[in-house]
């Protein structure tokens, strides 16, 4: 089977599932039966319209616990696993995600766990403003007193009158058998914190006045939208009063509360989330390396190496309102104690993160000459120019690259140990060879052989196996020399910007990168007349129309086909 | 097929020659007889299934018997099983028909297995795997209707789902498994005493409570959130059925032994030393959950498709040397990834031998189990998915015979996961979709 070589990404008509047909004759893929409309049943709001259900990410549940209980509240457990789409956002798989009867059971654990925290006798002053007349039996009053704000920061918007009789009376009901007013509380927070309304952020729509027959998201909605997007937490009080004003419905309004958003240091939050769930930072949780090969290899580098490069890309984009392009060949980054003995550089403190920067033309400049980058897209024993090239393709410039077929025999790739082959420029060749093969290792290799001048945990070397390593690499026809001429030519690349605008506008709707796309072309204009700076981009995003329209069709499934290591 | 196959006519033979067994339901005609009282109390000792899975295959010469039927041949890397042959079938020549979907390296074997459905997209499952459907059978009056683990310590690793986009998360360590079986909520089956938890009578009431909103949240949403909320809402009920039973004094179990500490909290890595020890005492925990009755499904999983499995001082992962290592011309096979292989062969006897040290009356735990254990390719270093080694161990309490090599014949995988479902119990006489559709059952295994 012959590999069709890698096309350039096309925004206005998506050639994603092209490329992905280019090795695997794949049907499309079937929507599981579908059943007919919802019944025709009163609904609880009235004249809306749920329009997308999006499981809360472990990120944001853990940060709308400590924004609304206080960062003190422990979260004790672990969160089921949003299935990430191939070559998508976890944020758009976070619109399919259902939740199994083990997700739903751990969910209910931390929640009671939570919940027992908050009306615990330390805390509940806060969270109780009156007094019970009876400490020992139900109070309707003083529940409604605690759980109605409760409920409108936790279901983003205010609760039903139904709603609120309903936990109310469940704080009742669970007051009498377990005699104590707070434990009926307890019991109420918890049945909130279970409920699909918290677990899942609920969008709901409403006619759109400018496009008569057509919807567009509510001003709850919009809130949640807006809060999740910039900054990965829960609405405040802010955001909930302008929903409740209809501000966020008018463009202008809308406007100005999104540059206060961005301007606001919790943006910084909101920046990591986006580039944890972009650069796949879920695979972080399955690095190993062999420490007999690595023996700069611990727990403490392994936490160290995605966090630093969320500081790396925060601090130049964020903080120093840089141009994202200048983020492949920017020589600041952070260091710890830890990550000097990898990085071989002095590291003054014990602990904590230190500013570091690397001399000029250090071959370790740019995103990708981080060790995290590079020591996740390696083996565990061995660097891979296949694997960082693929990811440099498909991470970063969105252009997804073919698995190899099914039935490959590999019978050519082989030797590892061969005296005679000591580089993996010069066992790659062997690929060359074989045409099953070439046709899309041609398109990952060359790029990943520039990085060749770090191994397999990221440290530097300047041999392999006693041969001199070459780091030249080559990318749509330009040639370059080790990662900082691939970070020049990826700054240079119009598919890096591109790609960057379609990964935030997906993760922002919760829509593939498929349905985003027609968006892309105009957003990525914007996106350079603000210099390419972060803030510009998602700000942008977050008023932009467009984002808030109700798609009517239904989402097709992306086609998938996997990063899996080869 | 499309006419109406009445109950007689099936069981006259009609369908497809001799090795095909009845095209009806078994369910009744295992009901009868085959269980066994425990002198104790007189209740009915449950039947249970699970499921082991392993990554990355097998030399198929080296592992499958030559010849069918009762005491087959044990080639070098089934070797390990020897003492439990007899407990022990061997599955062969079934095949994977994809009806021209691709062949996901790793990913297509495992699922078309588990659901009888061709894999069109690498994630999730294309419907719904048999252990679940078999735990929605006998799995309703325990705690847990399933419990999953990854030995090698990934919560994704798991091949159990409802089908689309969900898979349920295993369980990564022995010490969250234990917290999980015999932490809060754990009623000690053999205690004297019993008393209903107030705390668990109130969220009892709390939970239905919450099943209240289904109706008003239902209305207001489309076809594809529907399925996300009706998929919420099964599971709430599962949580409601939990508590009940925890509001249930349980019957005494002699065989159930509730372990005395927490195991050691271990973080998960690829080393196979490390795996082993990890799946050793998930073993144990789910060993003693099933004798204290607190699920009857399980689902263990030992590594992954593209096994990340390592070894101390290697350069490369099992999944590698699949590919990469040179088959060895003298040997015929590739040395260092089949060292892994034979690990996993000894975990896998682990397994089978912490169930048969259990005694339920006059049989063991496994003789009252059922457990499929398979990998998802026949040969790793060709992603080949037909022929995927599959064994059956334990006799399901009576419902089975074992110690048979099967052969196929080249017929679909499906058959295995119909048989097993209608052993179980499930009323069912044809599973799977277009060519892995099957009504014909693998009659050499029906006791």
């Amino acid at each position: 089977m012959m590999m069709n070589p890698i096309k350039r990404m096309a925004w206005s008509v998506a050639t994603l599932p092209l490329v992905l047909m280019g090795c695997a004759a794949s049907e499309a893929p079937k929507t599981a039966a579908v059943q007919d409309a919802a019944p025709a049943l009163a609904r609880t709001l009235p004249g809306q319209q749920i329009v997308a259900m999006r499981r809360l990410t472990e990120a944001q549940y853990r940060n709308v616990i400590a924004d609304v209980f206080g960062p003190d509240v422990v979260v004790a457990g672990r969160i089921e696993p949003i299935v990430r789409p191939v070559h998508e956002m976890i944020a758009s798989g976070a619109a399919e995600a259902s939740i199994s009867p083990a997700g739903l059971d751990q969910f209910d654990a931390m929640g009671r766990n939570i919940a027992a925290q908050v009306f615990g006798e330390q805390r509940r002053a806060q969270f109780v403003p009156c007094a019970p007349k009876d400490e020992k039996v139900a109070d309707a009053a003083c529940a409604a007193k605690v759980l109605t704000p409760l409920g409108r920061y936790l279901f983003r918007r205010p609760m039903s009158p139904a709603e609120q009789a309903f936990f109310v009376k469940l704080a009742g009901d669970g007051a009498g058998p377990t005699g104590s007013f707070h434990k009926g509380l307890e019991l109420a927070l918890a049945a909130m914190l279970t409920s699909p309304r918290f677990l899942y952020i609920v969008e709901t729509a409403e006619p759109d006045p400018a496009k008569p027959g057509e919807l567009r998201l509510d001003a709850w909605s919009r809130a949640a939208r807006l809060s999740f997007l910039l900054w990965n937490t829960t609405p405040n009080e802010t955001l909930l009063k302008a929903a409740e004003a209809g501000k966020l419905t008018d463009q202008a309004q809308l406007s100005i509360l999104a540059e206060t958003m961005v301007a606001s240091p919790r943006f910084e939050q909101g920046v990591r989330a986006f580039f944890a769930d972009m650069l796949l930072f879920e695979k972080f949780d399955e690095l190993s390396k062999d420490p007999v090969i690595y023996p700069y290899f611990n727990q403490d580098v392994v936490q160290a190496l995605p966090e630093q490069m969320l500081r790396t890309i925060t601090d130049h984009l964020v903080a120093r309102r840089g141009d994202y392009r200048d983020l492949f060949t920017t020589q600041r980054t952070f260091m710890t104690r830890s990550l000097g003995g990898l990085y071989q550089v002095p590291v003054g403190r014990s602990a904590g993160w230190v500013p570091y920067e690397f001399a000029p033309g250090d071959d370790r400049a740019g995103l990708l000459g981080q060790a995290g980058f590079l020591a996740l897209y390696s083996h565990s024993g061995r660097s891979s120019p296949t694997l960082r090239g693929r990811a440099v393709r498909e991470l970063l410039m969105c252009e997804p690259v073919p698995n190899p077929p099914g039935n490959v025999n590999f019978t050519a790739v082989q030797e590892t140990g061969n005296k005679a082959k000591p580089t993996a420029r010069i066992r790659l060749l062997a690929h060359a060879t074989d045409p099953s093969c070439s046709g899309c290792h041609k398109i990952t290799d060359p790029i990943g052989l520039s990085l060749e001048r770090f191994d397999g945990l990221g440290m530097a070397r300047k041999t392999e196996n006693a041969a001199l390593i070459d780091a030249s690499g080559e990318m749509d026809g330009k040639l370059f020399q080790g990662a900082i001429g691939l970070g020049k030519t990826m700054a240079e690349s119009s598919s890096t910007t591109q790609c960057l605008s379609m990964r935030a506008l997906s993760y922002a709707t919760g829509r593939s990168g498929e349905d985003v796309s027609n968006y892309v072309e105009g957003l990525e204009r914007k996106f350079a007349a603000g210099g390419y700076g972060i803030r510009a981009l998602f700000s942008q995003i977050a008023t932009m129309p467009e984002a808030y329209q109700v798609v009517t069709k239904p989402l097709a499934a992306p086609t998938h086909v996997s990063m899996l290591t080869q | 097929m499309a006419f109406d196959l009445s109950r007689r006519t099936a069981l006259k033979g009609m369908m497809n020659g001799a090795a095909v067994a009845v095209g009806v339901p078994l369910l009744d005609a295992f009901l009868d007889g085959n269980g066994t009282a425990l002198a104790a109390t007189g209740a009915q000792v449950p039947v249970r299934f699970g499921t082991w899975f392993w990554g990355l295959g097998v030399n198929p010469s080296r592992w499958f018997p030559d010849t069918a039927g009762a005491n087959y041949d044990l080639k070098p890397e089934l070797a390990p099983i020897k003492d439990y042959q007899s407990k022990i079938s061997v599955l062969g020549n079934f095949n994977v028909i994809l009806d021209g979907a691709p062949n996901l390296p790793h990913a297509s074997g495992g699922p078309a297995i588990r659901t009888g459905r061709a894999l069109t997209a690498e994630r999730g499952l294309p419907g719904e795997s048999f252990d679940v459907t078999i735990g929605d059978q006998i799995g309703t009056r325990t705690r847990f209707r399933s419990l999953d683990a990854s030995a090698i310590g990934d919560p994704r690793n798991s091949l159990s789902g409802r089908g689309g986009g969900n898979l349920n998360p295993s369980e990564t360590s022995a010490a969250s498994l234990y917290t999980r079986i015999f932490g809060p909520g754990f009623k000690d089956p053999n205690s004297a005493s019993f008393t209903p938890d107030p705390q668990v009578m109130a969220r009892r009431s709390v939970l239905s409570g919450v099943t209240e909103q289904r109706q008003a949240l239902e209305a207001a949403v489309g076809a594809a959130d529907k399925q996300k909320l009706d998929q919420y809402f099964t599971s709430l009920r599962q949580l409601e059925k939990r508590l009940d039973v925890e509001l249930t004094k349980p019957e005494p179990l002699q065989a159930c032994v509730v372990p005395g500490a927490k195991p050691p909290e271990m973080t998960a890595s690829g080393d196979i030393e490390a795996v082993i020890k990890n799946h050793e005492m998930m073993a144990d925990m789910m060993v003693m959950a099933l004798a204290c009755d607190q699920t009857r499904v399980f689902n263990m999983m030992f590594n992954n498709g593209a096994s990340s499995l390592t070894r101390i001082g290697s350069t490369i992962t099992h999944h590698q040397l699949t590919h990469e290592e040179v088959l060895d011309n003298r040997l015929g096979y590739q040395p260092e990834a089949t060292f892994f292989l034979t690990k996993i062969m000894e975990a896998w006897v682990y397994f089978i031998a912490a169930l048969d040290k259990v005694q339920e009356g006059d049989r063991t735990l496994l003789d009252n189990t059922l457990i499929l254990a398979h990998s998802e390719t026949e040969f790793a270093k060709f992603h080949t998915i037909d022929n995927i080694p599959m064994m059956l161990a334990g006799r399901a309490g009576g419902r089975v015979k074992s110690g048979l090599y099967v052969d196929g014949a080249g017929t679909p995988v499906s058959r295995v996961g119909l048989s097993l479902q209608q052993i179980m119990g499930v009323s069912i006489d044809k599973w799977g979709s277009k060519s892995m559709e099957t009504n014909k059952t693998i009659s050499e295994l029906i006791a």
